[in-house]
């Protein structure tokens, strides 16, 4: 089965090196530049997994989590953090919020591959 | 050692026993009577005297009515500010167990060393404050955190990017221009964005702002926030009203600098006004080693009013014959280091090695801006004891920016200091440079 995979980051070349790497191994991915609609994004196309930037223009990565998580339908939904190197106390918030998993910037394109094939059962 | 603290004079006789001591002596009294009114020995009076016993409440009330005083006067010397702060001292070790009732007469046996131990307290605390303003400086400051994200969020692209064109084989061509294309634009932020943290983190506000300026700093930054110049100096009472501003500034030393080099300021002032350069400058008549036999005057004393002259776009380096710098005025383009030792290459060292030989060089610095300057670099030498005493040298750089150079002129390339300079296969490298790993 097809995972689909609901990318939720700013920076455009990271988007389309991500889609690229999921996409050739078997992902649908679906990218969304700002926080703003990403509430209405997960309930339109029912992901098997969120990858969320921690810093986003306009909503932070920290408040959709947690509105995810909030939320009874989505409490489950894997997501994993992307955040940049090094900041402890991003990670920490983001454990609290519920994140599944949680990537460091700049990451390798293999541990982006095992950890979506491990949150997707794939 | 110059800087360490010197004890107090008087703690020997501002603590309890040296002051009953003190006010027996005044009064002409022996010890033994003293200890005989008092209802103890002379041998113990010996030893509260010469602060090698503590002295209980009740013996120190009998000794103050023999001795016609208060307890308080007695027991509330100066002493007591260090006492407390070898107490304080004490509490921040707490693997260490210090004999504490026998504080007293530690401080009054050893007062130089205890005056010691309490300033190294007192700087230990200081540089707890400092880290910590650092550590919260780096966690919450909005510029450092706002750089690190733009420079790991390309690298974060770069890497993602180059190990799909590396690892790829069958890449669709459209695929494979637009990911050459994000690496050329994710590696040209990174560039931006690596030498921005460089120069932030290498700048002497932060440490300023964080109280580990070196006192050098603390006088540059005060320079620099007048606008590097002294126009004060022109006017009547102008000298006291700078020595008023150094005189505000953090560390001692700093003070003690920025003193001197007032002093040298207005010195120099008054052998070349603001307006005689002006007019000179104005005409064209600028070259400092003219200046300087006109008005008898030095060579480095022209460069330096000419680094300080208001709205002037030179720069300055001063060095001494260990090549440390001495003072700094940067320009745009031409970053100056701040630790360490600048770059070997700079006509400065040239110069320091030939005294009295000016030394003329079109320089380009290492970084993005490209921008060429004209050096004027030269070195003089003092013998402030004569014959008998050293020579003292000291070399001057005035860097002048120069947008419309000649294109077949010889230019010298240079950089900042090793620690921070990405030129590659430079002859002269100390050592590696943190910025060659990002290919810079």
């Amino acid at each position: 089965m097809t995972a689909r995979v609901l990318l939720i980051e700013d920076e455009p070349n990271i988007t389309e090196a991500i889609r690229f790497i999921l996409s050739r191994d078997g992902c649908d991915v679906t990218a969304l530049a700002d926080g703003a609609g990403a509430i209405a994004a997960v309930q339109a196309a029912k992901p098997d997994l969120v990858i969320l930037d921690l810093m986003l223009p306009g909503v932070s990565g920290l408040e959709i989590l947690a509105q995810l998580r909030a939320d009874p339908a989505t409490k489950t939904l894997p997501v994993m953090m992307l955040t940049a190197k090094g900041q402890g106390r991003d990670r920490e918030a983001a454990e609290r919020a519920g994140a599944s998993h949680f990537m460091t910037k700049p990451f390798s394109n293999d541990d982006m591959r095992a950890a979506v094939r491990a949150l997707t059962g794939g | 050692m110059p800087n360490s603290p010197s004890p107090p004079a008087s703690l020997t006789a501002s603590l309890t026993g040296s002051l009953i001591r003190e006010r027996r002596l005044a009064m002409g009294l022996r010890q033994g009577d003293v200890a005989q009114a008092a209802g103890i020995s002379a041998s113990y009076l010996n030893l509260i005297e010469h602060n090698r016993r503590r002295v209980g409440a009740e013996v120190l009330a009998r000794l103050a009515g023999v001795l016609g005083t208060d307890t308080a006067i007695l027991s509330e010397g100066a002493g007591g500010a260090l006492i407390d702060d070898l107490r304080a001292a004490a509490a921040t070790t707490p693997l260490v167990e210090p004999e504490l009732d026998r504080i007293e007469d530690f401080a009054g046996r050893f007062p130089g060393w205890a005056a010691v131990l309490a300033a190294q307290h007192h700087r230990a605390a200081q540089l707890e404050r400092a880290v910590s303003a650092l550590n919260d400086r780096l966690t919450h400051d909005p510029h450092l955190s706002a750089s690190l994200h733009e420079v790991l969020s390309a690298l974060a692209s770069v890497r993602s990017t180059a190990a799909i064109l590396a690892d790829t084989d069958d890449i669709d061509p459209e695929w494979r221009t637009r990911f050459h294309r994000n690496l050329h634009q994710d590696s040209e932020r990174l560039a931006t964005g690596a030498e921005a943290l460089v120069a932030y983190l290498d700048g002497p506000e932060t440490a300023v702002d964080a109280g580990l300026a070196a006192p050098q700093e603390e006088v540059e930054t005060w320079l620099s926030a007048r606008g590097w110049h002294l126009s004060e100096l022109a006017g009547h009472g102008g000298f006291d009203v700078l020595m008023e501003e150094v005189g505000a500034l953090a560390s001692a030393a700093a003070r003690s600098l920025g003193a001197a080099f007032l002093r040298q300021a207005e010195a120099d002032f008054r052998l070349l006004p603001d307006a005689a350069l002006q007019a000179a400058v104005a005409t064209g008549a600028d070259d400092p080693c003219l200046l300087a036999q006109g008005r008898g005057m030095s060579v480095l004393a022209v460069m330096r009013r000419m680094a300080l002259l208001p709205g002037s776009a030179a720069g300055l380096v001063i060095c001494d014959a260990s090549g440390t710098l001495l003072f700094r005025k940067p320009v745009d383009g031409f970053a100056l280091p701040r630790f360490g030792a600048a770059c070997p290459l700079w006509p400065l060292f040239a110069a320091l090695a030939r005294p009295m030989l000016p030394v003329m060089t079109q320089v380009e610095p290492a970084g993005r801006s490209l921008r060429q300057f004209r050096t004027l670099s030269i070195c003089e030498a003092r013998l402030p004891q004569g014959f008998a005493g050293p020579a003292l040298r000291e070399a001057a750089m005035l860097i002048l920016p120069d947008d419309a150079p000649q294109p077949s002129a010889p230019v010298l390339a240079i950089g900042t200091s090793c620690r921070i300079c990405p030129r590659p296969r430079c002859p002269a490298r100390r050592e590696p440079s943190i910025m060659a790993d990002a290919g810079l």
